[in-house]
């Protein structure tokens, strides 16, 4: 009997190890590292429903490298660099070879050098890191990496775009600019203070403020603060919950100002915006938003909201994480192979017609891919609206691609 | 400037009287049986939570009354079964169960809410501006949090001074085994005391929820500011606890609005720091970068200089 018991058990195990040794063998694991926690939990959590989205589609369509599936893993990195390096470790012994991640430069700087590191000690297991929304300039120039690629404009680009579309707007006196207190944070702040002084050195700046990252739920006493300043327009990288926390309290104090943000546009974001009641004067630099003419990509975003809308109506926002997997697909197609070293070749200098039906570009000096850029303005009148607000994005400035790029100081080292 | 300081105080008193409502429930536990619950602020949490979702199915005003209650006689059945049990064990054993139990809810509110903060929402009733000063407008809701907060202080203070009930919990803070000696039913004091200090907690998560984001995280960044009111203010001292919160409320909201930071204190003795000084951004960052950790160099300040804190009777 107990012997019995245990050639069934054992068969058992036989079995589930086979299932999984053949689930393994046809697909292709994405591991997905970024908060799905704390104060980054609802953009995570809505960037991994656009990941899982994408894998659909592409499987859909056949996979890649002659039928096999792509998989995305989701590993909770809680907005922690430290946490996200223990999630890396986790995700490459469950077999990951292909890790992406967004929130947060503070934890891509460090998944960057973590896998810079395992490469080299692990030559024939290679695994590459697609960070598809950390844009601390850093990433692609000191501290670049031939294992890292990203698929956003850095910090630099979009903020001389933005303060490009400033130095038009005569009737800004003063500048407040408030950020988050970690790498990227510093970044926006170093490049507003430096562009906006060559630019428009008429503009006073006459706040420049520092809060700790994802901590704070009541920006009340900030916005105070921004109010006592007499700024017309603040300039913030804030994403997650510290942007929409902060449109949120300036709606209740009735704060009247202009916004000059990276992410206004990120979960939550549109909701609070409309709250402000500030028609056309919340401003975001991104590289699409829903009423972009487009009509494949206006198809896929509809399809998206139907599937994964859900009661807070989130829809795309990622075109640069569709640009990511499209291009990996390409790459793996291309290479005829899920070797990470071989996609990486494939990749590193491709160029790609994404679903805007215009070129993007990855440069390979330092891995960082170039694209057009969009400044939009949320308010009434659109055709597409975010979260159910009736309000939505519209185009007010346009930068193509070429004049995105920038020099970069990277020194990579391209293994043989 | 005069504009700065009225909203300022007033965020910093609505702050304040949200931590009273922690503090007194925490510090009348604390003297009383000598636990230092590191599970209060989850009842705090525990009241938004279960507030939300009495608010689902009949709106916010009900959930004002039901989740204190509910989160009360939790909190009362925790200290029967659990803390009472652990009691002859030692303060280190309740200590321990009450760090345990903190986690557990978090894991617990997780598992049924997800981690993602809830949409608790202000009730319609009270979403308008109160009043506009300067063209800054002021959210009902909170004038609304102010309000119930300095009721239920008003509320308790009465209770405490006026009532037998409050004649016995207010010997029992100084003279617990005098009160047991003389035939009072102490562990049933103790259980009610318990459970009405976290009924508050909840209350004043209904209170905060819809206003501060109602999400997991919420218990774990309050809590070690609840610990730094208590020491502050004085064990066994309600005032204590009321001055401490208010205190701590204010420095943290004014702290945001200062600018100075240590190189600019030294500038007019002729020394100028950089970022590139011995000591690098230690010199650079402004008083209102370092506002989160002020409480905490308070509570080491008055840990080494007033053990017994500001109107504290007892010694730590």
């Amino acid at each position: 009997m107990i012997l019995r018991k245990a050639l069934l058990g054992f068969q058992l195990a036989a079995a589930l190890t086979l299932a999984a040794f053949g689930a393994q063998a046809q697909s292709v694991k994405i591991a997905y590292i970024d908060p799905l926690s704390g104060g980054g939990a609802t953009i995570g959590e809505h960037g991994l429903k656009q990941l899982q989205f994408l894998v659909e589609t592409i499987n859909a369509k056949g996979g890649v490298a002659g039928g096999q599936k792509l998989e995305a893993v989701a590993y909770d990195n809680k907005g922690s660099p430290q946490e996200s390096l223990v999630q890396v470790q986790k995700a490459i012994d469950a077999g990951v070879r292909f890790i992406t991640q967004g929130n947060g430069s503070g934890a891509a700087i460090a998944i960057s050098e973590f896998v810079t590191k395992y490469n080299e000690r692990n030559p024939g297991k290679e695994v590459l890191y697609f960070n598809y929304a950390a844009v601390d300039p850093a990433l692609t120039n000191e501290k670049c990496s031939y294992w890292h690629f990203r698929w956003d404009a850095n910090s630099d680009i979009k903020m001389a775009a933005l303060t490009n579309f400033m130095t038009d707007k005569r009737e800004i006196k003063k500048v407040y600019i408030i950020g988050q207190d970690y790498s990227f944070g510093h970044a926006v702040r170093g490049a507003a203070n430096t562009m906006l002084k060559a630019k428009r050195p008429d503009i006073q700046v006459v706040g420049d403020e520092l809060h700790p990252l994802l901590k704070i739920t009541d920006f009340a006493p900030y916005i105070a603060k921004i109010k006592a300043s007499g700024a017309d327009s603040v300039i913030t990288g804030n994403w997650g919950n510290d942007m929409s926390l902060l449109l949120k309290a300036a709606a209740d104090s009735g704060l009247q100002v202009n916004w000059y943000t990276y992410y206004a546009g990120g979960a939550g974001g549109p909701t609070a915006v409309k709250q402000t009641g500030l028609d056309h004067r919340v401003f975001q630099i991104s590289e699409w938003h829903t009423n972009v003419p487009a009509p494949e990509m206006e198809g896929f975003a509809d399809a998206f909201l139907k599937k994964y809308g859900g009661a807070s109506g989130q829809g795309w926002w990622y075109l640069r994480m569709k640009n990511q997997m499209e291009m990996f697909a390409a790459a793996v197609n291309q290479a005829k192979s899920t070797e990470p070293k071989k996609v990486a070749t494939a990749l590193r200098e491709m160029k790609y017609k994404n679903s805007l039906g215009s070129e993007v570009f990855m440069r390979g000096a330092d891995h960082s891919l170039f694209q057009d850029m969009y400044i939009s303005s949320f308010g009434s009148g659109t055709k597409h609206d975010e979260e159910k607000t009736g309000w939505g994005w519209k185009t007010v400035g346009l930068i193509k691609a070429q004049d995105t790029v920038i020099p970069t100081t990277c020194k990579m080292t391209v293994p043989s | 400037m005069l504009e700065l300081v009225i909203f300022s105080t007033l965020n910093g008193l609505l702050y304040g009287m949200l931590l009273f409502l922690l503090a007194s429930g925490l510090t009348l536990i604390f003297s009383m049986m000598g636990v230092l619950n590191f599970a209060h602020a989850s009842f705090y949490m525990l009241g938004a939570y279960f507030g939300f979702q009495i608010s689902r199915y009949v709106g916010y005003w009900p959930g004002l009354i039901l989740a204190p209650l509910l989160v009360g006689v939790i909190g009362a059945l925790v200290e029967r079964y659990g803390l009472r049990v652990v009691h002859k064990h030692g303060h280190v054993a309740e200590l321990l169960f009450t760090f345990g139990l903190a986690f557990m809810i978090e894991e617990l509110v997780q598992m049924v809410w997800g981690k993602v903060p809830v949409d608790y929402r202000i009730p319609q009733l009270l979403n308008f501006s109160a009043f506009t000063l300067f063209d800054t407008t002021y959210p009902a809701f909170r004038m609304f949090m102010l309000l119930m907060s300095v009721a239920t202080f008003i509320g308790l203070l009465l209770l405490l001074t006026r009532t037998r009930v409050g004649l016995i919990i207010r010997a029992a803070l100084s003279h617990p085994n005098m009160v047991g000696s003389l035939g009072h039913n102490v562990p049933l004091v103790f259980m009610l005391v318990f459970g009405a200090g976290c009924g508050l907690a909840a209350l004043a998560g209904v209170i905060a929820g819809p206003a501060l984001i109602t999400q997991p995280a919420m218990a774990a960044s309050l809590g070690p500011i609840l610990f730094v009111v208590v020491v502050v203010g004085g064990l066994g001292s309600l005032g204590g606890a009321f001055v401490a919160s208010l205190l701590i409320g204010l420095i943290q909201t004014f702290a945001v609005a200062l600018n100075v930071s240590l190189a600019d204190v030294v500038a007019p003795l002729g020394l100028t720091l950089t970022r590139d000084s011995i000591g690098g951004d230690l010199w650079m960052a402004t008083v209102a970068q370092v506002a989160p950790i002020i409480p905490y160099l308070l509570l080491v300040l008055v840990l080494i200089f007033r053990p017994h804190g500001l109107m504290g009777n007892r010694e730590t």
